[in-house]
């Protein structure tokens, strides 16, 4: 169970979209997780072979607990089907055989494919027994080769272990309970909002993204995700509070130039590369953190560890209430266009209640900007561990001093709330002014 | 040239819309309401209907354009301009 978020301390599975046997890659997603904050798509952080689930849908565990054994694939080999040695580094290894999860209930051997439980229906609570998968490579294999889930199936060997007898009177005596689903179907049917197990029980073979293809369309979207509950944000913020002295900086910076740059911009690319300002203003903060990196990191044990890298948390305003705060990882390393197509993609995902696990957590510097809500600026609230929070409020046409005449400019302020354990007001002073910087910066914008 | 009728325009633009921000706002919008203040638009929303628009329209719409389009009247008015 990876870490989705600073204040996460346990995670429910609600969806695996992988099976023993599949092929996964690095970045593939692989399971749904419900954090409490929002539903997240979590990306496999290894290549290799699928060999076991080890924690059922439904399930409830903590942060660092293993969620599934992948084999990874030897160098020009092809991958070995049971785990391997123990001597080689293992990010999803098993957990030690002391009290793992048991899987939920086998299905009776005639009961057509089912899909994993919904969520909140009651899925059976982990037993503390051994569990009861096959310990045999033979066993696995053969499992895995007629797209059985070992985790499923009446084991009866010692303690309750699934020998290859069980795996043979599985077969004999009904279909899989897990249909076969390659990753990438999964995905496509989700996205056309079809039932991926529904469309599995009409093929005899794994259903492949083809099959999906084929498949008549979805009438209608499926819906919204449900809001999320108030407290964890009530949660994060309160500790904040709590725990971090606040200092408050603010200063207006005249956007003319800066605008007219990605007008023009924006006039020599296509729609869909259309940039916003409000990308234009986070490439600013990005490049003005890499200049002021003490206001890019975490407060940890009472010391400042600064980030290796801007890792920008956004703030993204949730229709129907509520905030999310993907992170654009590595967003010194984008340049205007990409960050601005992060951003969409991140911020999509966002409203769409579905993040992707690695932009869920590790922000080392967030964004607030609340100017489409018309407000002139705002003070915010960092986001523990981080030691700085940047706002930016509307932009409007106002007064503004040029020579010896008053003229009229599109103008923002932008403001900084410091932590002041990490950083004295002179250091945010700094970073304000190195936005304002690299906004007067025509080489840096568009 | 061919010339769009409002009423393809108007279809046209509210399946963007919808697509972007269904509700019930929507179904009650009237010719006149500001888009983003009833819906609830912000920029991202918003370059996404014109994103949709400009695909399914042909027609390039550019942000020099954005503040004739504060309403559906101001959509159906740039979508039927003989070309």
């Amino acid at each position: 169970m990876p870490s989705l978020g600073a204040d996460m301390a346990e995670g429910t599975v609600v969806e695996w979209l992988i099976g023993p046997g599949d092929e996964v890659r690095r970045g593939d997603v692989v399971a749904t997780v419900d954090t409490e904050k929002a539903l997240i798509d979590v990306e496999c952080f290894e290549s290799g072979t699928v060999d076991r689930l080890l924690v059922d849908v439904g399930t409830k565990v903590p942060v660092g607990a293993p969620l599934a054994l992948i084999a990874t694939a030897a160098p020009g080999g092809p991958p070995p089907a049971g785990p391997r040695p123990s001597g080689a580094p293992a990010p999803a290894e098993p957990p030690p055989p002391a009290a793992p999860p048991q899987p939920a209930e086998p299905p009776p051997p005639t009961a057509p494919p089912q899909p994993a439980a919904p969520p909140g229906t009651g899925p059976p609570r982990p037993r503390t027994a051994p569990h009861p998968a096959g310990r045999s490579p033979l066993t696995r294999r053969r499992a895995a080769a007629a797209g059985l889930d070992l985790a499923a199936l009446p084991g009866t060997g010692p303690d309750g272990e699934v020998t290859r007898a069980d795996v043979d009177q599985a077969l004999r005596s009904g279909p899989p309970h897990r249909p076969r689903i390659s990753p990438y179907a999964r995905r496509l049917a989700r996205e056309r909002g079809l039932d991926p197990t529904a469309l599995a029980a009409g093929t005899t073979g794994p259903l492949r993204a083809r099959d999906v293809v084929a498949a008549p369309a979805a009438p209608v979207a499926p819906a919204p995700p449900p809001p999320r509950p108030r407290s964890v944000t009530a949660a994060l913020m309160a500790r904040s509070k709590r725990e971090i002295p606040h200092y408050y900086l603010s200063t207006e910076i005249e956007l003319g130039a800066a605008l007219e740059r990605l007008r023009r911009h924006n006039l020599a690319i296509p729609v869909a590369d259309r940039v916003l300002p409000a990308a234009q203003l986070l490439h600013a903060v990005v490049r003005a953190a890499g200049a002021v990196p003490e206001l890019n990191g975490h407060w940890i044990e009472d010391r400042f560890v600064p980030g290796d890298g801007v890792h920008l948390g956004v703030a993204v305003a949730l229709r129907g209430g509520g905030l999310s705060v993907p992170v654009l990882h590595h967003a010194d390393a984008l340049d205007l266009d990409a960050l601005m197509a992060a951003l969409l993609g991140a911020a999509g995902r966002a409203r769409s209640g579905r993040l992707r696990s690695s932009e869920a957590d590790g922000a080392t510097l967030t964004v607030t900007n609340l100017g489409e809500l018309g407000v002139d600026a705002v003070t915010g609230v960092i986001f523990p561990p981080q030691v700085a929070l940047v706002g930016f409020g509307a932009v409007r046409p106002r007064a503004w001093p040029e020579g010896d005449a008053l003229v009229v400019r599109p103008v923002v302020t932008a403001t900084l709330s410091g932590d002041h354990r990490a950083t004295d007001g002179a250091t945010g002073a700094r970073l304000l002014h190195e936005i304002d910087r690299q906004l007067h910066r025509p080489e840096d914008t568009a | 040239m061919t010339t769009r009728t409002a009423d393809d325009a108007r279809a046209l633009v509210l399946d963007a819309l919808r697509a972007v921000a269904p509700g019930p706002e929507l179904d009650a919008l009237g010719p006149h309401d500001d888009l983003r203040d009833t819906l609830g638009l912000d920029s991202l929303d918003f370059l996404a209907v014109v994103r949709r628009v400009s695909d399914g329209t042909g027609i390039r719409i550019d942000e020099d354009d954005y503040g004739r389009l504060s309403d559906l009247d101001g959509w159906v008015a740039l979508l039927t301009r003989p070309s």
